[in-house]
């Protein structure tokens, strides 16, 4: 390997890894779709898609292909720029943001400093995934606009004030977590975590509970998922800010919401419950110790817990109703903030306490 | 690869700022501005400063221009129209916007020793995180204007509150 410029490899690497992230999350968003509708299926008791392939498992793929084929409508109304970059924003923010997380324990390319299961460590990783979500908002905001819809507008003005006031709940209840890890760092958050296992991730060793709960229902509704879906209402708003687009468009919306679920799913992971981290800690380590194990054994972990959230993410939509405006701004605003600052406090004081 | 860096975004900040002004719808302006900010954001991280860039872009881009966006959207704001102010402003602005440059620059030259200075490509070069030298200086030195600071923006909340109030 000593031939080749050390630069042009890390570039040729990089471009590599970051081909089999993307294919991964595209993947991975279209099985999510299809194991919300299996899940919600079984929850309102019916089978769910089940004719294509064995246990409907071919479904998301003939889904994208009916979507690739519909007719792309575009209204005579739109402001067409805009139109067309929205989705574009909206898709091209929630996949960007993956490239932080770190899927597994640090594991190097052989002859290089590269590592596989990251695109970009970064040392402020955690605020350039905040930074990124709040961009995607333009994507949301400027279709409804551009559409020149009544309901589109009304859906992404909805969007946009329920994410930025949700905004400041998600950033204040990470606070306490980034104390506790003393770097904005994902993979030395994760660190943080690693000692004892279960007893040291940040939710149950770090009393990080109440932090974890703020953050995750700010989450939902960042991600307009239910029971905060109300910018696509479709009771009150047709569809919301996609009531216009049609084929690949309205495609790369619903790719979008679902690409930030699991970007969600997966910082919850990385924060709140120990990342790659395995729960027994390192209490089964000398059971295998070959490179494969080692390398596997964390991204199993990793991937089982990003799982569990989806599932969490189902499972609320398959049960919670969908709140009412008002509710949903007083709840952000007087009972999340308040909170999330007073776990700040508690969190600061027992830090100097014991430090 | 820090001066090509530095040459697109610079360049890029500029056709922001100049599309800016150029366009007539205010979205369009609106979305030029988040453009420039996000350039801005870029420059910072290329001269190390990687904490104010990730603030710019989470304060700026991501708090403070949507929230223009909203407005403008809430407005439904047309087309700008020429009247006799535009005409005084396009005479007086571009004087004026180049004295203001003259004046900056001529100041920050002059005063350079006193600044402090970086160099291009800091953080790209591997130098340590800046996070907790900012913070030190903020509760240390600066502590007096962080929060005289915070409390102008108080002050701004308490405002608006007393403002909505009225409607009720």
């Amino acid at each position: 390997m000593t031939h080749i410029n050390p630069f042009l490899l890390f570039i040729l690497l990089s471009i590599v890894k970051i081909a089999v992230v993307l294919v991964i999350t595209l993947t991975a968003v279209a099985y999510t779709v299809l194991l919300e509708r299996k899940v919600l299926g079984r929850m309102q008791n019916r089978w769910g898609p089940s004719r294509v392939g064995p246990f409907g498992l071919l479904q998301p793929l003939v889904d994208g292909i009916k979507l690739f084929l519909k007719e792309d409508m575009m209204p005579l109304a739109v402001e067409r720029p805009l139109f067309v970059a929205a989705p574009i924003i909206a898709l091209g923010c929630a996949l960007v943001s993956i490239s932080m997380v770190p899927f597994g324990t640090r594991t190097l390319v052989p002859g290089t400093g590269v590592d596989i299961f990251q695109v970009a460590d970064i040392n402020i990783g955690l605020l350039v995934i905040l930074g990124i979500t709040s961009i995607g908002v333009y994507g949301i905001a400027l279709s409804g606009w551009s559409s020149n819809n009544k309901y589109s507008l009304f859906g992404s003005l909805r969007a946009t004030a329920q994410m930025i006031s949700y905004e400041l709940a998600l950033g204040l209840s990470l606070v306490g977590v980034v104390m506790r890890a003393q770097s904005l760092s994902l993979r030395q958050i994760v660190a943080s975590q690693s000692e004892h296992g279960i007893w040291s991730w940040n939710i149950f060793g770090g009393l990080q509970i109440v932090a974890f709960f703020i953050y995750l229902m700010a989450a939902y509704a960042e991600t307009n998922r239910s029971p905060f879906d109300l910018p696509e209402a479709e009771s009150e708003l047709v569809a919301g800010y996609h009531t216009e687009y049609s084929s690949m468009k309205f495609a790369m919306f619903f790719m979008a919401e679902y690409a930030n679920m699991i970007t969600v799913a997966c910082v919850a992971t990385l924060l709140f419950f120990g990342g790659a981290g395995s729960p027994f800690g390192h209490l089964f380590d000398h059971f295998g110790n070959g490179w494969f194990i080692s390398a596997a054994l964390p991204v199993f972990w990793f991937v089982a817990k990003v799982f569990a959230f989806l599932l969490l993410y189902i499972w609320v939509r398959g049960t919670v109703p969908r709140f009412r405006y008002d509710q949903l701004m007083g709840f952000g605003w007087k009972f999340l903030l308040p909170i999330a600052m007073l776990n700040i406090l508690a969190t600061a004081l027992a830090l100097a306490y014991h430090g | 690869m820090q001066i090509a860096l530095f040459t697109i975004f610079g360049l890029l900040a500029i056709a922001g700022a100049l599309n800016l002004l150029l366009q007539r719808h205010p979205i369009h302006s609106a979305l030029s501005l988040i453009v420039v900010m996000m350039s801005l954001a870029v420059l910072y991280w290329s001269l190390g400063a990687e904490f104010l860039a990730a603030a710019q872009v989470i304060v700026y881009s991501g708090a403070i221009m949507v929230l223009f966006v909203f407005v403008i959207m809430l407005l439904n704001a047309g087309e700008e129209e020429h009247t006799r102010g535009s005409r005084v402003a396009a005479i007086a602005g571009f004087p004026g916007a180049a004295a203001i440059f003259c004046l900056l620059s001529f100041v920050f030259l002059s005063e350079r020793h006193t600044f402090g200075a970086t160099r291009l490509g800091e953080s790209v070069n591997g130098v340590g995180s800046n996070i907790l030298q900012i913070s030190h200086v903020l509760f240390t030195s600066l502590l007096l204007p962080f929060e005289v600071t915070s409390i102008l923006i108080l002050v701004a909340i308490l405002g608006a509150v007393v403002l909505a109030r009225k409607e009720l």
